[in-house]
């Protein structure tokens, strides 16, 4: 299985060197590098890669950010834990071309009195500054597609925060509280310092899953220009202009983009697991 | 410090933590509760928002109504999507049930191989399997496609059970290695005092004991395979005899149909539903698999 998969990495490699740019032709032999260099020439490759680097950015930071205060909000324990607990994590559990439709509508750029989804509720509130275009505007396209995406990641973090917080033991924070250290003292100088692999782990699995978004944006905005990423792209080179060498240059570039992230991290855990 | 003197020290911050809150404590309380449930709202807002609008008939929804609840509820929406989609959703039964079970148990011997038996470069075999987990599907889709003509797939379901064990397998040794890893080695040096071979230790001994782990990987399966899109839109070409959950709900709500709201909002709840159900009753195996994938170690 495992010489399957990698051998299917390999063969991709290999038609991402080759000049086969239709499924008609047989086209054999390599052109080396071309397919690259060609893809940093086009501009709609370019534009792509932006969108994802604005995406990754906001999603990442958003993600974290909410989960870290949902777990914050919980850790200590509180009545009805269990219910908000659930409550945050089920979108984990749906499939984001089922929540695109909702979030298509949510989000949708009409504006005051004829406002529907989230403009409406904002005009209702007078809050009516707030209102925005949302996936449709060209500039904020991308930080609004990572609302949706921050929506259903968050829970997920916060599982993984709250069973970082869990873990570390009771006795630290007693210490520190029978040492007159406030509570703001204890989070930021004993509770984060602890939690700092945990950290990196969410970073590492948020980045991963940022970088081949794929469903998310497709559900919702389809393959509309303005809200294009790699796997997007990658999809309509494929499909639509029948480019499986391009289509396979996207994919490994894809893929080296999770791998400079992911091996060192994988490599420190495995590492740090043996010397237990 | 004794620790019973923490002990005490905590318990008696939980009493008086009971008998009265200081100003300050009730503060962040209510602080605590104002934030939670604003957080209940948002999360619940989009599944609200199908619920609602999947009750409001066919040509019902206005949308500037569309956060109201409906007037006269009904299912008129229900039957025609659900004529539609009845096909689609049998088929994914199909292949998410099989993909998951295979996955399963070729993920229980993997793990417990991994989780006992120490061999020469089981390290960096290992390490490989787990970046297995981060590889994007695109970088084995062409391939895929191709190897699929070749092997005679095409065409057929089977392509997606393929699919799903080949990417599965990592996230299930993984889950399935952790599980192992805390069942004491005596139990097996035991065992193979008594002369029982590797197999049938395996057999005997782990399989009876790793029954709460098969929930775990067979509901992370059974979610992730049911949700997945790219891999149904890949390898089945979009073909209506092959669409599954997801490909037929793109189809029916995609970009000529976005303005039947009552109709597309009905198909994404029924679409939701099976992994809903999964989660309402499983949802701490559910959050069990996800910790133990995300390699806490």
């Amino acid at each position: 299985m495992l010489v399957f998969v990698y051998g299917m990495i390999g063969w991709t490699v290999k038609e991402s060197l080759g000049k086969k740019t239709n499924s008609y032709t047989t086209a054999k032999g390599l052109v080396g590098l071309k397919n690259y260099r060609d893809l940093f020439h086009d501009p709609e490759f370019t534009h792509a890669f932006q969108n994802l680097l604005k995406f990754t950015i906001v999603f990442m930071v958003g993600t974290l950010i909410a989960g870290l205060i949902m777990a914050l909000l919980l850790e200590k324990g509180i009545w009805g834990e269990g219910f908000f607990r659930s409550i945050y994590l089920y979108p984990m559990a749906i499939s984001f071309i089922a929540m695109g439709t909702s979030w298509r509508w949510l989000m949708d750029s009409t504006r005051d009195a004829k406002a529907t989804g989230l403009n409406k509720i904002f005009w209702d509130l007078h809050l009516g500054f707030l209102q925005s275009n949302w996936y449709s505007s060209e500039r904020g396209a991308m930080y609004a597609m990572a609302l949706p995406a921050i929506w259903q990641m968050s829970g997920y973090i916060m599982a993984l925060f709250l069973a970082g917080f869990r873990g570390i033991p009771d006795d630290l924070r007693e210490a520190a509280r029978v040492d007159g250290a406030s509570e703001t003292k204890i989070y930021r100088h004993i509770l984060f310092p602890q939690l700092k692999p945990t950290f990196l782990t969410v970073l590492i699995i948020l980045g991963h899953i940022s970088m081949k978004v794929f469903d998310l944006i497709y559900g919702i905005a389809s393959k509309s220009y303005i809200t294009k990423v790699l796997a997007i792209y990658m999809w309509q080179v494929i499909f639509d202009f029948q480019n499986f060498a391009k289509g396979a240059s996207i994919a490994i570039i894809i893929l080296v983009l999770i791998a400079v992230a992911v091996i060192p991290y994988l490599i420190y855990v495995v590492k740090t697991e043996e010397q237990k | 410090m004794s620790s019973d003197l923490l002990e005490r020290i905590s318990s008696k911050d939980i009493s008086r933590n009971k008998q009265s809150l200081t100003g300050k404590e009730q503060f962040w309380l209510v602080f605590k509760y104002v934030g939670l449930c604003f957080l209940t709202l948002v999360a619940v807002a989009p599944i609200y928002i199908m619920v609602v609008n999947s009750f409001k008939g066919i040509t019902g929804v206005s949308q500037s109504a569309a956060w109201s609840i409906p007037l006269h509820p009904n299912f008129a929406a229900w039957g025609p999507v659900w004529a539609v989609l009845r096909g689609s959703i049998g088929r994914t039964l199909f292949f998410v049930v099989q993909s998951s079970i295979i996955s399963a148990i070729i993920g229980s011997i993997n793990g417990y191989v991994f989780a006992k038996w120490r061999f020469k470069g089981s390290t960096f075999i290992f390490t490989t399997f787990l970046f297995g987990m981060f590889i994007p599907y695109q970088a084995i889709m062409i391939p895929l496609t191709e190897f699929n003509h070749f092997a005679h797939l095409t065409g057929s379901i089977y392509v997606l059970v393929f699919a799903h064990v080949i990417y599965g397998i990592p996230i299930c040794t993984l889950i399935f290695r952790n599980y192992y890893a805390a069942i004491p080695t005596e139990l097996i040096e035991a065992g193979r005092v008594d002369g029982a071979s590797m197999v049938k230790i395996f057999r005997t001994i782990i399989l009876p004991l790793s029954i709460p782990c098969f929930v775990v990987v067979l509901i992370w399966q059974f979610t992730s395979a049911w949700n997945d899109f790219l891999f149904a839109i890949f390898l089945t070409g979009g073909s209506p005899q092959l669409s599954v959950a997801t490909t037929a709900l793109n189809f029916i709500t995609g970009s000529g149909n976005q303005v039947y709201y009552g109709n597309n909002m009905t198909a994404s709840l029924i679409v939701s539903i099976p992994t809903l159900i999964v989660y309402i009753f499983l949802g701490r195996y559910f959050l069990r698999g996800l910790l133990s994938g995300s390699l806490k170690g």
